[in-house]
């Protein structure tokens, strides 16, 4: 983990999100699939906290070496509306990379990733990395509507398969990500499903991979006060190693990236407010927690 | 040539390399500020509030940002005493990082065997006594908002500890200048200036009945004048105890403003979670603003702006 002061490379709208590059070489090195980044806010705001980003792209290699790529929701709140007016040239405090990545299984088995809104930016980029590792991805990519898709053409480059499903029909398949759950499993003999969606999709899945009884990985976004450890606000209850119970474990650190199947989902999701899509903390953080 | 400046004060016996010291649950366990600040450079941590008993801690959302602060509430999630004393502890002072330990109860005996257990551990350097907690013998909302109570458990923690002791006065309370009095008469070497008053953070958006609600604390920059006004208040009453400021500090000017107002030394905790190299950086502009006012240590800005009470006690003939 690097704090750096890094300097914004681009700024482009991508549907309904801003997609920024920073050169921030330190981090970019380090970076894995399924880590954020905590970025400051500017001074004398209402705001105070860093917003908390999905690291979607981490060049070592090449022109762009050096460079990351993250991803911003301007509609989640103030101060994520703030970073997406940020241009080209201007720094950013940054920490990162933050949070536990997602691990890549060690044999050739195919993988299915699911992804609903934002969450398709540290998908697409582990589809990468799976790929540079030859396994065989298969992608559902989900959202309310044709804007908040992201990137589905990066999809459809990296994944065999890509079914996209949106809520209101404008793009792909009218749905939810988790209807074409099971044809794809059947489809695409995955071995390991990874996914990163708002909490009412993630349980769903949980309870899909534990019936199915398939190895899972989810990237959860709960809300983060600093993102990197020391406030102890972002808990997920998890089941203890012990079998005694559970323990609150941190988001930011512990996760975000979880094995569903100890993710006491009744209690967490018992504590959570309904969200819409994309209004989920880590990219909107704590914004849409008062600001 | 003048004499080289000095950060480093004293607060009651507790030796601190510069007058800013992490807040209570803003310090991790011991791992996580690796590579974010340099604990040398940091004049001490508060642990977190340490119970008895493990604490889970309350369900989340557990955080809500306000107005220049933050609503939050951990439900003091700890491991308890035995897995404290054993690891965290140890982590915490690694590097010759000053340790002062937060403990809270809902008992005197938990007070009591919480002060015990670390009596003669080498890495406390001092002990805060939490005191914002629900009193569960006596049946009381809050445990230190009265003064009797205060001047028992206080009591109790002073007279078994080996090394200085702070009362944390809770926010909120109605009087602060009365309950910083009960606890330095009961042996308290000095007090925290104040623990976060009670807040509730609502997102209407998102919030139904009992969710996405958070019933906690408020902490942050919105702190700073009810810190200010307690640090006048009673520095003005008890001007030779020393104070710990607690509440709105995140930059240089703040820790002077507070050190004006009477404290010996400033906590910072909320603005850790933005930038943890706040301590650090605030040490640089308490530094700035001596040698802009020619001073030589910061403890010459104590209590410059506070106007002495007309009928204040002599705190020496009362502790004694």
């Amino acid at each position: 983990m690097k704090r750096a002061r890094a300097e914004i490379l681009s700024s482009r709208q991508i549907g309904a999100y801003r997609s920024i590059t920073l050169v921030a070489p330190e981090i970019a090195e380090r970076a894995r699939p399924g880590q954020f980044l905590a970025v400051a806010m500017p001074e004398g705001r209402e705001f105070i906290l860093r917003r908390h980003v999905w690291i979607h792209q981490a060049s070592r290699r090449g022109g762009w070496a050096g460079t990351l790529e993250f991803v911003v929701d301007p509609a989640s709140g103030a101060g994520t509306s703030w970073l997406a007016r940020a241009r080209a040239h201007e720094f950013l405090d940054v920490i990162g990379p933050l949070g536990s990545p997602f691990s890549y299984p060690k044999r050739p088995v195919n993988c299915l990733l699911v992804a609903e809104g934002r969450g398709a930016a540290p998908l697409t980029f582990l589809a990468q990395e799976l790929v540079a590792r030859h396994k065989r991805v298969d992608m559902i990519l989900g959202a309310d509507s044709l804007e908040t898709v992201f990137k589905p053409i990066d999809a459809k480059r990296l994944a065999q398969t890509v079914v996209v499903m949106t809520r209101d029909g404008s793009m792909g398949e009218r749905g939810a990500v988790i209807d074409p759950l099971q044809d794809a499993l059947e489809r695409t003999g995955a071995e390991v499903l990874y996914a990163a969606a708002r909490p009412a999709t993630l349980e769903a899945i949980a309870r899909f991979c534990a019936a199915h009884r398939l190895p899972a990985q989810v990237a959860i976004e709960e809300r983060l006060g600093c993102g990197f450890g020391l406030c102890n606000t972002c808990v997920v209850p998890v089941a203890r190693r012990d079998g005694a119970g559970f323990e609150h474990v941190r988001a930011c650190i512990d996760g975000p990236v979880f094995n569903p199947a100890l993710v006491l989902w009744d209690r967490w999701r018992g504590a959570q407010p309904t969200a819409s899509l994309n209004d989920t903390p880590v990219g909107s953080a704590a914004s849409s927690g008062g600001a | 040539m003048s004499p080289a400046r000095t950060l480093a004060v004293d607060v009651g016996g507790v030796l601190l390399p510069t007058p800013v010291i992490v807040a209570a649950g803003c310090a991790g366990t011991g791992r996580e500020l690796a590579g974010l600040v340099d604990p040398r450079k940091v004049g001490a941590v508060v642990s977190r509030t340490i119970t008895v008993d493990e604490r889970s801690g309350t369900p989340p959302p557990r955080i809500a940002e306000s107005s220049a602060g933050i609503v939050w509430d951990t439900g003091l999630q700890n491991p308890g005493l035995d897995a404290f004393a054993s690891t965290e502890l140890t982590l915490l002072a690694r590097g010759g990082v000053r340790v002062i330990v937060s403990i809270g109860g809902g008992s005197l005996e938990e007070y009591v065997r919480l002060s015990s257990a670390l009596q003669g551990r080498p890495e406390v350097a001092a002990i805060e006594i939490y005191l914002a907690g629900a009193d569960v013998e006596l049946r009381r909302a809050v445990l230190g908002a009265h003064p009797d109570r205060v001047t028992e458990i206080v009591g109790a923690v002073a007279r078994m500890s080996l090394v200085p002791v702070f009362a944390k006065v809770p926010g909120g309370s109605d009087d602060v200048v009365e309950l910083a009095r009960a606890a330095v008469r009961a042996g308290a070497t000095g007090v925290t200036l104040l623990g976060s008053p009670p807040a509730l953070g609502v997102d209407a958006a998102r919030a139904r009945a009992g969710r996405g609600v958070v019933h906690g604390w408020l902490s942050g920059p919105a702190l700073k004048p009810i810190t200010l006004r307690a640090l006048y208040d009673v520095a003005s009453e008890l001007p030779e105890v020393p104070l710990i400021a607690s509440g709105g500090v995140r930059t240089g000017e703040d820790a002077v403003a507070c050190m004006l107002a009477g404290a010996w030394a400033v906590q910072v905790g909320t603005a850790m979670l933005i930038d943890p190299a706040s301590p650090v950086t605030i040490a640089k502009g308490i530094l700035r603003y001596l040698e802009r006012h020619r001073l030589g240590a910061a403890g010459e800005l104590r209590g410059r702006i506070v106007s002495p009470s007309p009928g204040r006690e002599h705190e020496g003939s009362i502790a004694g």
